[in-house]
């Protein structure tokens, strides 16, 4: 465990391998919510937490689970099912305890569930930090490190994305290509300048 | 007979699961770089939703109300894992190609779409239709936008050279070349939609 493998793993995950511009994941979420900039907050607040918090979880299901019992094909059944019971026991939670943030939330956080972004990181960080059916020394950290530079990731191009689509609202853009269309184009050359980060990695 | 054959024309052109729907775009983008992958990709979501569909729309009347998502996810993960492991023992260079986009079914919209608005309603048969349309529907989507990425990118189609001395525009082999494709051609069929009416 060292200083430099944290950084690698910040940079990778933020710029170069930004899990909306490059991997994909969460994209519908990213589309969909990205009209406006308080919402595109929310959002990606609680899609941070819940990609840090799924990624603690299923490091212990499948150090202390899935290897020792030789179990690792039942990884995407546990791991979604685990997810979608921590999503539904976090909703209760902040409904109990803090009824604005439950209003601030709202109905993003059940969405989350079915956000590529979480399983997908839940099943990079076996694939990056599990070597030949063993845990790597200081996987535990880097992939609860891994979760939460994947939230930031998200919310960053959350932010840019919905910051550009506040000033469009103003623009005479043609019937066609409103909303959906034009959000994808703008996420290409988004994803485009994002390649520039690409020489970071060596 | 051909009430089955409404239901299963409707996923490929009407209620297009990508380009109508606008849904499970994640693996749609980034599988797409190839035919070949498109192929797969689109093979393995329709194996995952013909089972899903059916099973959900046979066990529907079992099912609380209020804990169908989880129970659907089950079913759906079960399938996903069945499609996992076959490709991994059968195809390990397309496994190795879709990567992580394989497990990432489960969470794939369409399918858990369809479950909760079309299966959990409709019976057996309609359901298996219904997820053969939208399964064929996705693929197609697939094969278009991969075939696209894959000409223009490359210069080639299914692995062989079509244009010689073609000088590849790079980018469309890129993330960003899946988001600018999908984005021109969504404008394209909403053009079309506009001028229709």
């Amino acid at each position: 465990m060292n200083a430099a493998q944290f950084l690698t793993i910040f940079i990778s995950a933020v710029f170069i391998y930004n899990v909306i511009l490059s991997r994909f994941l969460g994209l519908c979420s990213f589309i969909a919510i990205s009209k406006q900039t308080k919402p595109a907050l929310a959002m990606s607040l609680a899609v941070m937490f819940v990609t840090t918090m799924s990624s603690i979880i299923t490091w212990f299901i499948y150090r202390f689970l899935l290897l020792p019992f030789n179990l690792t094909y039942l990884r995407t059944i546990s791991f979604i099912l685990v997810i979608a019971t921590f999503v539904q026991f976090v909703e209760m939670v902040i409904r109990k305890i803090s009824p604005p943030m439950y209003r601030f939330f709202g109905i993003y956080l059940p969405l989350i569930t079915v956000n590529c972004a979480v399983l997908g990181v839940a099943v990079l960080n076996v694939d990056m930090f599990f070597i030949n059916g063993k845990a790597a020394q200081g996987s535990f950290y880097y992939s609860a490190f891994q979760g939460i530079c994947v939230g930031l990731g998200y919310t960053l191009a959350m932010l840019l994305m919905s910051g550009i689509r506040e000033r469009l609202e103003l623009c005479n853009v043609p019937k066609s290509i409103k909303d959906f269309p034009l959000g994808f184009i703008i996420a290409a050359i988004m994803s485009l300048s994002f390649l520039g980060f690409n020489g970071f990695s060596r | 007979m051909k009430k089955y054959f409404k239901e299963f024309i409707k996923g490929i052109a009407k209620e297009n699961p990508t380009f109508v729907l606008v849904l499970g775009l994640c693996p749609t983008l980034a599988v797409s770089i190839s035919v070949i992958n498109g192929i797969g990709m689109g093979i393995a979501a329709t194996f995952v939703l013909l089972g899903s569909n059916i099973i959900i729309a046979m066990i529907k009347d079992a099912i609380p109300d209020r804990i169908r998502i989880p129970c659907y996810i089950v079913v759906i993960a079960t399938f996903v894992t069945i499609t996992e492991l076959l490709m991994k023992a059968y195809s390990p260079a397309l496994n190795r190609a879709l990567g992580i986009y394989v497990p990432l079914i489960v969470v794939n919209c369409i399918v858990l779409g369809r479950a909760e608005a079309y299966a959990s309603k409709n019976s057996v048969k309609n359901s298996f239709f219904d997820g053969l349309g939208m399964g064929v529907g996705f693929t197609m989507a697939l094969i278009l936008i991969s075939g696209i990425r894959e000409f223009l990118g490359s210069g080639k189609l299914l692995d062989q050279v079509v244009i010689k001395g073609y000088e590849p525009a790079l980018v469309l082999g890129m993330p960003s070349g899946a988001l600018l494709v999908i984005g021109l051609l969504l404008g394209f069929f909403n053009l079309l939609k506009n001028r229709k009416t």
